[in-house]
Parts: C-alpha cells; structure tokens; sequence
C-alpha cells in the first residue's frame, strides 16, 4: 500500500501541493481527479521523488520512500506513466525495456511476461520509439513502467489522444495489474473512464483534496464529480 | 618536390591532427551531448594529460616505452578522476545550471593553469616516443615507360605518427561500440536523451555525469599523451586545442559523436594541407570562418539534431 501522509512540495518556492494526503491500496484502482493546475502531475512527481517535498512523507509497504535519493524509488517498485509519454525517443523499443529492467535487476523472462500484454511491441523491438504510432508509444510507455515489476504504478492521462481499440488495450493491461494485486494510481480526466475503472476516487484543487468518493457514490451521483471538474 | 608527394605530406601531417583532435574533441561532445555542459576547461585536462604523461614517464623511468605506457595508462585515469571530482564538488553544486556552469569552467580553467604554471613550471618540456623510426614513403610517377615507383626526398613520416592516428581511430572505435552496445552505454544515452524520466527508471544521474566528466577528460588527456611526443608539454597548450575542438564540435554539431568525427577530418585535413602550402594562422582564419558559416547556415551543424 502506498500512502501520501501530509505532502507539501512544489517547484522553487511556488508550492502546488500542500498538505495533501492520499491512500493507493493494493488490488485496488484509484484515481485523482481535478481541473487543470490542480496538483495531479505533480502529485504523481512528488511521489517518485521527481520533485522534492518541502514537508510530509511518502510510505510504501511500511517503509519511507521520500527519504530515499530519487533514483532508488523506482527499484522499490513504484512504476511511473508519465503524460506525454516521455520515452526515450532515440532508442529502441528493446532499449527502452531495457533501462526499466536494469532497475529491478530483471532479466529477459520479465520482459517477455509484459510483451504478453502487449504483443504488438513484439515484433518493433528493434525500431525507434520516436518513430511508433502515438498508441504503440502509450503501450511501451505502460510496458516500460511493468518492467519494473511495480507493486504501485503511477498512470498520468495514459488515454489522452489515443483510438479506442488503444485505450482498451491499455486499460486491460491495468485490470490485469491491478488483479495480480497492484496498487493503480491513475491521473484521469476523462469522467466516463473513471467511472468504468475507478474503485476510489479524490478530486484535489489547489493542491489539496477536497473529496473522496468510492465506486458505489460515484455510480449513484456523478454529477457531483462533474461539478467538482466544472464539466 | 613535385606537388604530389609535397601534397600527401600534407595529408599525413593533416591525419595525426585529424586523429588527435577527434579524440578530444569526442570527449567534449560527450560532456556536452550527456550533460549539456559546455566546458570551457576541457583544453586545460589535454594540457593536463601531456603535463602527466611527463610526470610519469620522468618518475618510472626505464625506457622510453616503458615511460610512455605508463603515462598512458595513468594519465588519463589522473586527469579523469581529477575532472570528477570537480564535477562532485562544483558543477553538481550549481546543479548543472548550463550559463553557471560556463562561468564555472572558465574558472577552472585558470585554476588548472595556474597551478600547472607553479608546479610544472613555464618550460616546453618533452616525452621521448616509444618508437620512432623514420619511414620514407613511396610515390608513383606515370612517365613514358609507364608506372615507376620511386622515394621522394623528404616523403616520409614517422612510426610513432602513424601510431598516433591508429591508436586515436580505434580509441573512437571503442567509445562508439561502448555507447551502443553496452550497458553503460545505455545509461548514458538514456540520461542524455531525458534525464528526469532516467532517474524514474533508476538511473542515478548524478552520478552518471560525474562519470561522462571524468571519461570526456580522460579523452582529452588521452589526447595530450599521444600529442606530447610530437610537440612539447607546456602549460598553455591547452588553449589552441580547446579551440580547435570548439570549431569540430560546432561544425560536426554539438552531441553528435558522428559529427564531431568527420568534421575532425574536415578541420585537421584542411589545417594540414592550407599550413604545408600557406601558414598555419591562414589555416585557422579559414577554420574559423567555416564554423561562422556554419552557424549562419546550418546552427545545428552538419549531423546535429534541429531544435524543435
């Protein structure tokens, strides 16, 4: 279980987050809802130590992963989607696996375990990642984060921009972590898709959550999950 | 001699200035293509490796070759834990901010120098080669007979001369293969490309840039291990050096190894030929305008990425 217990942090002295607290539980998918500027990414940087904290904590299974350099969060198996995507644009599928590999130490039994979610990287291993197509960039963006055997994995608007037969590739490949007992942290603001995938959901605003609700209270008044996103 | 032969000469004085020159000029594009760093002190660590190179072939003694192996293996190995260490106590510090980090090594710059100059003194000083056997080169001249080879006076060059180019091209061969085909390759092209997302996949990129710091020196060093036989170990050697590898890094376009090879054979070729024919200060006023030229017309370089 990953837990945010009190985080401040932001970027020079502009804090975007402040005091904010937020539970991922195992098994279970929850997402972060707000309007732009409200604090998402950087929730999600906060957590991989990406950006620093200027006060509160960030704990997995126990253990304080906000005191640890940045690079050492990932090898704890926190997996990270960024928006946008951000691969390695000059290197080869195989590559961009490979970094992620070498983190947990993992060998290629790993790397074949995820193509299995993703058949369609099996056969552009050697290709560009710069030069896949936007969906095939989110499936390596998402194989990339699995190959860090994630016990949490951070997805920032993983959808946006894509096709729907992608975006059903992709959020299978999250159903199915999060049913080999995953905690999902997913940054979404598409209304329809939380309501499909979401088990709990936070909405935040100026850096600090102003609601929860579970899957049953969304299903019965989504409304106010709209009101809170002004759509 | 006829302009052949007299030709040719230049072309072999081009190639040892070529090879040098690429060597160098490789380890600042590393730094600059990895870490963004555009080191003004890189001239000062070539300085520093035939500096070492003398140090260490005066104190082991033993012969030539036993000499300048030593300082082979050992100065870049100095010279490029020295440059960490100075990327660990200063560039880290400012937090690789790319204007503070000019400023910072200018000032390193000196501080090499100025150091060098009290410890070594401002003498030239030599180190002997390991072999330098004279080898005359042969011409072939068409006449009415047909083909006849014949030994121009004064076409030759020198054992050790084509030692320097051999030893620099498979120095370069080896860094290309390293960043291509290995892990640490991998790590550092992964840090070059995003450094934000390496350290969300574990990379330590601090870490990381001490260590492209310390191996673009010992490049340079390298560099100034295989020149000092050739010319002598002076305190402001570096200088001309840094110069040059300004120009091939720009003409070759900065972060490109590619780039900064095939514009060290461009640069050293011509400085060759124009300084057997002309003068070696018309061959940097061309050298010089080349790079203005490109700047004007293609200010990514010949193999640089645009900026999008």
């Amino acid at each position: 279980m990953l837990s945010v217990e009190g985080l401040t942090a932001g970027y020079g002295h502009a804090m975007i987050l402040r005091d904010l607290s937020l539970v991922a539980e195992a098994g279970r998918i929850t997402c972060l809802m707000g309007r732009n500027g409200a604090g998402k990414t950087t929730t999600l940087k906060a957590i991989m130590g990406l950006v620093p904290p200027a006060a509160g904590r960030v704990v997995l299974d126990g253990e304080v992963v906000s005191d640890l350099p940045p690079h050492q969060v990932p090898g704890r198996g926190i997996g990270y989607v960024p928006q946008g995507r951000r691969l390695f644009g000059a290197l080869s599928v195989a590559e961009n696996l490979e970094v992620a590999l070498m983190a947990r130490g993992s060998g290629t039994g790993l790397r074949a375990e995820v193509l299995e979610l993703f058949p369609r990287l099996r056969d552009r291993l050697g290709q560009r990642a710069d030069t896949l197509s936007g969906g095939e960039q989110q499936m390596l963006a998402t194989a990339r984060a699995l190959c860090l055997q994630p016990k949490v994995l951070l997805l920032d608007e993983p959808t946006e921009g894509l096709q729907p037969s992608m975006i059903d590739a992709i959020r299978q490949a999250m159903l199915t972590l999060r049913d080999r007992g995953a905690a999902i942290l997913l940054v979404e603001q598409r209304i329809d898709a939380v309501l499909a995938l979401a088990d709990h959901v936070q909405v935040i605003e100026n850096g600090r959550t102003v609601e929860t609700f579970d899957a049953a209270a969304l299903t019965r008044a989504p409304e106010r999950l709209r009101s809170h996103l002004g759509v | 001699m006829d302009f052949g032969p007299h030709l040719m000469l230049a072309l072999l004085e081009g190639a040892v200035l070529a090879a040098v020159l690429a060597l160098m000029a490789s380890g600042l594009s590393l730094v600059f293509g990895v870490m963004r760093v555009v080191n003004v002190a890189h001239g000062e660590f070539y300085m520093l490796g035939a500096v070492v190179a003398w140090a260490v072939a005066d104190l082991v003694g033993g012969g030539p070759a036993v000499g300048f192996i030593a300082a082979l293996i050992l100065a870049p190995l100095i010279v490029g834990g020295l440059a960490a260490a100075a990327d660990m106590t200063i560039l880290k510090r400012i937090d690789y901010d790319p204007e503070r980090t000019i400023v910072a090594t200018i000032g390193l710059l000196y501080v090499i120098q100025q150091l060098t100059l009290m410890g070594y003194g401002p003498e030239a000083r030599p180190v002997a080669p390991p072999f330098n056997t004279r080898i005359a080169l042969p011409w072939i001249e068409w006449g009415a007979g047909g083909p006849s080879v014949y030994f121009p006076w004064g076409l030759s060059t020198t054992s050790y001369k084509l030692f320097v180019i051999g030893a620099a091209a498979a120095l370069i061969l080896a860094i290309r293969l390293v960043l291509l085909h290995s892990k640490a390759g991998l790590v550092m092209r992964a840090t070059q490309l995003d450094s934000e997302m390496a350290t969300a996949f574990g990379i330590p990129v601090e870490r990381v840039y001490a260590a492209v710091f310390g191996v673009g020196a010992g490049l340079a060093a390298l560099a100034g291990v295989l020149i000092v036989p050739i010319q002598q170990a002076h305190y402001l050697m570096g200088g001309e050096a840094l110069l040059l590898s300004f120009i091939v890094v720009i003409i070759g376009g900065l972060g490109s190894l590619t780039g900064t090879i095939v514009a060290a054979v461009l640069i050293g070729m011509s400085d060759g030929i124009i300084s057997v024919f002309f003068s070696p200060t018309l061959a940097k006023i061309l050298a010089t305008l080349l790079v203005a030229l490109v700047l004007v017309f293609r200010p990514q370089g010949l193999f640089g990425a645009r900026e999008r």
